[in-house]
């Protein structure tokens, strides 16, 4: 009897029965698993940088190669969505495009995280004067609606990747700026913060090392949508003619050129349509996932 | 009240004027030469050098930005078209009603039927009409609006010959455009109706009002939806930004003649003043309409009113 509690005893006292330490990224990884649409979305979005990267292996032709004899092809075995009005393989510019959307999405976002990041930082770190004259920028920037504003900037650079990506990047750096703003600011008043200032750390020290780390929770989430958000400007701007020239492939231009086609081969304008809403379904569901995952109020 | 208005407007001003100036400046920037873009690549050099001159566009950039800024509180004037020698203003206006007509109709048809959706999806939580309406949400925001316009004059015009493919002559005319310009803000909207509605249902008041015997419909439109609120105003004020910005878009798939088209074939013809004077015109929309979804706050939740 007595050892029986003895043995209990121990097995309470063991430290292996002690909750292991876990980072604050896997508890956040182990809630995002728990969410299979979030799962989803990420494992579409990883097939389609693999299919991005691997572009000229996967597709069947080279995403320019014209076929005079063959054009307007309904979907088939020798092109399973079939050609466009210069014989042009869809299913190989679909993949080809692919590139081009991830491409801008994510180096739009990466243009808005930094320079809105950065900006938003110091606002809500320093506060006062330079956050209010940083943040009156942002009301200016914001008073343009962002689809606006980037075709605005198109408008000035011309078209184009590297001008797209610029332009819708610099028409969402607002969002960002605040976001971060907010999050810095709620941070800012936390005692830890107060430790390290007395302890005698440099702004930058406790900018880099405390405020950007417990800050990045609703930047994920902002970033991850707005990647979403950035690929469709793009095909938006692009379907305008003002994003992506021909004869490159990119699937908002796609549908515009496929448009003027749509009464006699109306396939010309489902395959880069669905392409388009498979990617930002994914994102989406990969942002909600996250939001889920990193929203501290539904932590268990 | 009138004093928050007053206020509100006076601190447009400052915001209205950083708009002009980055308009003008980055079409400042913009290569090309209007007076080439006027007369054509064969006009003399003279003849070039003289409107160049008439148009002012040798003074200094500061120059240009002040006599802009000038005309405008001055006269009115927000520039001269250079393609029709028209005055932009009247340019604008022209073509005005037809994107305010689809804004209007596309965000009546967003906040209808998004709180709609909303309301039923969270009061039959789990259910399968709640599924379906979540599903649908999220196809919803992940369609590209010109891809849904597409699909449904694929749909609706080329196969069943229902609706006219293009234009805005009709009722008729604006179903199509205006649902494709409102599918993304329906789907935000009914989002965030559902998660609000639900926040809300779970508050203390909520179950006294179900303990006190009170009726279900009373229950949720009387004392949850209107708590619900100001998070879906929120939302439908950011929607009305992207349906301006959406409108060029859905002007163009559906060949609409209005500000998105006027402005995209500006851009094309290089037509500066044009574009300036739509950002601008667009940019005041969109802070006015700021200023209503703000002042509806104070309306909808007594709190913020001081």
């Amino acid at each position: 009897m007595k050892s029986e509690i003895i043995e209990v005893e121990n097995k309470l006292n063991t430290p292996s029965k002690v909750a292991k330490r876990n980072g604050p990224w896997k508890d956040v990884w182990k809630r995002l698993k728990r969410s299979k649409m979030a799962i989803l979305g990420l494992m579409i979005i990883i097939t389609l940088m693999l299919i991005a990267l691997f572009a000229d292996y996967i597709a069947p032709y080279p995403y320019d190669r014209q076929d005079l004899m063959n054009t307007f092809q309904s979907p088939s075995s020798e092109n399973l969505f079939g050609t466009d009005e210069f014989g042009r393989d869809i299913l190989s510019r679909v993949i080809y495009g692919s590139r081009v959307s991830l491409l801008v999405g994510f180096i739009a976002v990466g243009i808005a995280l930094v320079i809105g990041g950065f900006l938003g930082a110091i606002s809500g770190y320093y506060g006062g004067r330079v956050d209010n004259l940083i943040m009156r920028i942002m009301d200016v920037l914001l008073a343009i609606p962002s689809m606006l504003l980037a075709i605005s900037i198109v408008a000035a650079l011309g078209p184009g990747l590297t001008n797209l990506m610029i332009a819708v990047g610099i028409s969402s750096i607002p969002t960002y700026a605040r976001t971060v703003r907010a999050a810095v600011m709620s941070i800012k008043g936390m005692e830890y913060i107060e430790a390290s200032k007395v302890s005698g750390s440099k702004d930058i020290r406790i900018i880099f090392k405390h405020i950007i780390p417990n800050s990045l929770a609703p930047v994920i989430v902002q970033s991850t949508l707005g990647v979403a958000g950035a690929i469709l400007t793009a095909a938006g701007m692009s379907f305008i003619g003002l994003g992506i020239q021909p004869p490159n492939p990119e699937w908002g231009a796609m549908l515009s050129g496929g448009r003027a086609y749509i009464r006699d081969y109306s396939y010309m304008t489902m395959f880069p349509g669905i392409a388009i809403m498979i990617t930002i379904l994914a994102l989406n569901l990969l942002g909600d996932g996250l939001r889920d995952a990193l929203d501290p109020k539904l932590k268990n | 009240m009138i004093k928050y208005i007053s206020r509100r407007l006076l601190y447009l001003l400052p915001v209205l004027i950083g708009v002009s100036f980055i308009v003008f400046t980055l079409l400042y920037i913009t290569p090309g030469d209007p007076a080439k873009m006027m007369l054509g690549e064969q006009a003399d050099t003279e003849a070039l050098e003289e409107l160049r001159e008439e148009l002012g566009l040798n003074d200094p950039f500061l120059v240009q930005y002040g006599n802009y800024i000038k005309n405008i509180v001055v006269k009115g004037d927000i520039g001269t078209s250079y393609s029709t020698n028209r005055p932009v203003l009247t340019e604008i206006l022209d073509v005005f009603p037809n994107t305010l007509k689809l804004a209007v109709a596309a965000t009546s048809i967003a906040i209808v039927l998004g709180i709609i959706f909303g309301i039923i999806s969270a009061v039959k939580q789990y259910s399968i009409i709640d599924s379906i309406i979540t599903v649908f949400a999220l196809l919803g925001i992940s369609m590209p609006m010109f891809w849904v316009g597409l699909l449904m004059i694929l749909l609706f015009s080329v196969k069943l010959g229902w609706l006219p493919p293009s234009g805005l002559d009709s009722f008729k005319s604006l179903i199509m455009p205006a649902i494709a310009l409102g599918a993304q803000s329906i789907a935000v909207i009914t989002r965030m109706t559902r998660s609000s509605m639900l926040e809300v249902v779970r508050q203390d008041y909520i179950r006294m009002a179900k303990s006190k015997g009170q009726e279900e419909h009373i229950i949720i439109f009387k004392h949850a939806f209107r708590n619900a609120l100001i998070p879906i105003i929120t939302v439908i004020g950011l929607q009305f930004g992207l349906l301006l910005g959406g409108a060029i878009i859905t002007e163009s798939v559906f060949s609409i003649p209005g500000l998105g088209r006027l402005m995209i074939e500006s851009i094309k013809t290089r037509d500066f003043p044009v574009v300036q004077g739509v950002v601008l015109f667009m940019a005041v929309t969109f802070s006015l309409v700021n200023l209503v979804v703000d002042l509806l706050y104070s309306y909808v939740d007594p709190r913020i009113r001081n």
